[in-house]
């Protein structure tokens, strides 16, 4: 089998990967990194549980090759904290018990960090609209529209 | 997913050779990566084209030039897109989710691979995907299938909301290929499925897209894109209808319709624009387009809603222009 090497900035540390061509970026996150916080839940593009962000914009982790994204910087659910501090959608999420199993909250959270900073977030209905490729199968969404206004407000 | 080499392309030369010897190029990899794992695709070679200097927006005289590797939500988001072309900022905005538009190409969504379930589901029959081995959506579940533009090898419809926009407004395709550069209608990138549905663009071997060119006519500013689906957003369209009007003192001078969600193609409605032009801005007019939009449907078993459904969504769609005038 070929490989391909590339380089990835995952919250904010370089890292050197030789990597089968068809890896996903979400594999390469999660099986190579073990950076299990970003999940696999459709694997197709159609649930949003693998969102992160790829130089400050949010992407479908499953849609994508690692290869494809050499220098990228990636931020996952592992880089949004500041040590022991939550990062402000983490905390509103908790504060308006914005999630039950937990699977999809990790892609939510990030759906979430960038709906408010592309200025998308500003009423539940824009809110519903632009966080509409993030699945959430036990339906927390009106806990999940209220961290998100909370988050959006304080930011 | 079967084994592939990647390259990595550094010059549109270089991404044209290594596609005219049987690569093929990836950009967003929205639909080919999705494809590629449920073996639909089997690509031997890959060819990343994202380093290509290709992803501007600029302005050509009074044409709007869209790089044909700016991304949905780059071209959405552009201030000179917003002023200029409303339609193409809400047929994008219609389509797919935030992730995937931030992801996706303007030259990737113009040549997306069909959504028909039973291409997608490799022990299914379907001419789309292994030709001559029959459609099994025309004898099965087909509500979500065209009405026009079909045969009986394939009923699949076209998915792409910017198409249908871009070919309401006219647009034209850039491409550079082994055989140099070319331009022509978007409308014309698109093959009918005819007896060889396994063929559905235009383009060469090697041939890549490199620019859209919108037009600023005069009915582009006054335009809207309807989109009807099972939910609120996310969702492919049952019908779409992208509707532009030039009205001057009462009079509609000319007229763009086009349909999505019911064509194997990006569907043009040209008997519905000669029922506008010279009409009357009103319920009688939209009306009467609407019965040309109509003509020669073919509805499939589980599809027939969509005949009612079009002729109501052009309606609508035209009062929604006709209110903003």
């Amino acid at each position: 089998m070929t490989t391909s090497k590339v380089e990835l900035i995952v919250n904010g540390r370089p890292q050197r990967l030789e990597l089968d061509p068809r890896t996903s970026l979400l594999d390469a996150l999660r099986e190579h990194l073990g950076l299990t916080g970003t999940k696999k839940g459709c694997n197709q593009g159609a649930c949003g549980a693998c969102t992160v962000l790829v130089d400050g914009r949010r992407i479908n982790s499953c849609l994508t090759l690692a290869v494809m994204h050499e220098g990228a910087k990636v931020t996952t659910i592992e880089g949004l904290a500041a040590g022991d501090t939550l990062h402000p959608v983490q905390a509103a999420f908790i504060e308006n018990d914005a999630f039950q199993c937990g699977y999809c909250t990790p892609g939510q959270i990030l759906s979430g960090v960038a709906c408010i900073a592309e200025r998308h977030a500003g009423s539940p209905d824009e809110i519903r609209n632009w966080m509409s490729g993030n699945i959430c199968r036990c339906g927390a969404y009106p806990g999940i529209v209220a961290a998100i206004a909370a988050a959006a407000k304080e930011s | 997913m079967f084994p592939f080499s990647f390259q990595t392309a550094r010059s549109e030369q270089e991404a044209i050779a290594g596609a005219a010897a049987g690569g093929r190029f990836v950009a967003g990899g929205t639909t080919l990566i999705d494809l590629m794992r449920e073996e639909v695709e089997r690509p031997q070679k890959l060819i990343d084209i994202n380093r290509l200097p290709l992803r501007d927006i600029r302005w050509k005289g009074d044409t709007l030039v869209i790089g044909a590797l700016a991304r949905m939500s780059e071209v959405a988001s552009h201030p000179d897109a917003a002023r200029a072309q409303p339609l193409i900022v809400e047929a994008l905005l219609e389509g797919a989710s935030p992730q995937i538009r931030n992801m996706a190409s303007i030259g990737g969504n113009l040549l997306q691979r069909v959504r028909c379930p039973y291409f997608r589901s490799l022990d299914a029959r379907c001419n789309k995907r292994e030709p001559g081995s029959g459609c099994a959506a025309i004898d099965g579940v087909n509500t979500t299938h065209a009405i026009l533009g079909t045969s009986d090898r394939c009923v699949a419809t076209h998915p792409s909301d910017l198409a249908v926009a871009l070919v309401a407004l006219g647009a034209m395709v850039r491409t550079r290929g082994p055989r140099g550069e070319r331009q022509f209608p978007v409308e014309d990138l698109y093959r009918l499925p005819g007896e060889t549905p396994h063929l559905e663009h235009t383009l060469h071997p090697g041939e890549l897209i490199t620019a859209v060119e919108v037009p600023s006519g005069a009915y582009a500013k006054r335009a809207r894109y309807l989109k009807v689906r099972d939910r609120a957003s996310y969702e492919f369209a049952l019908v779409s209808v992208a509707a532009a009007l030039d009205v001057d003192d009462g009079v509609i001078r000319s007229a763009r319709v086009a349909a999505g969600g019911v064509g194997t193609k990006p569907w043009r409605m040209r008997g519905s624009e000669a029922a506008l032009a010279g009409q009357r801005p009103d319920r009688t007019t939209w009306q009467k387009a609407a019965e040309r939009a109509i003509e020669g449907v073919k509805p499939l078993s589980g599809n027939r809603y969509k005949v009612e459904l079009l002729r109501r969504t052009v309606i609508r769609a035209l009062e929604m222009v006709g209110e903003a005038t």
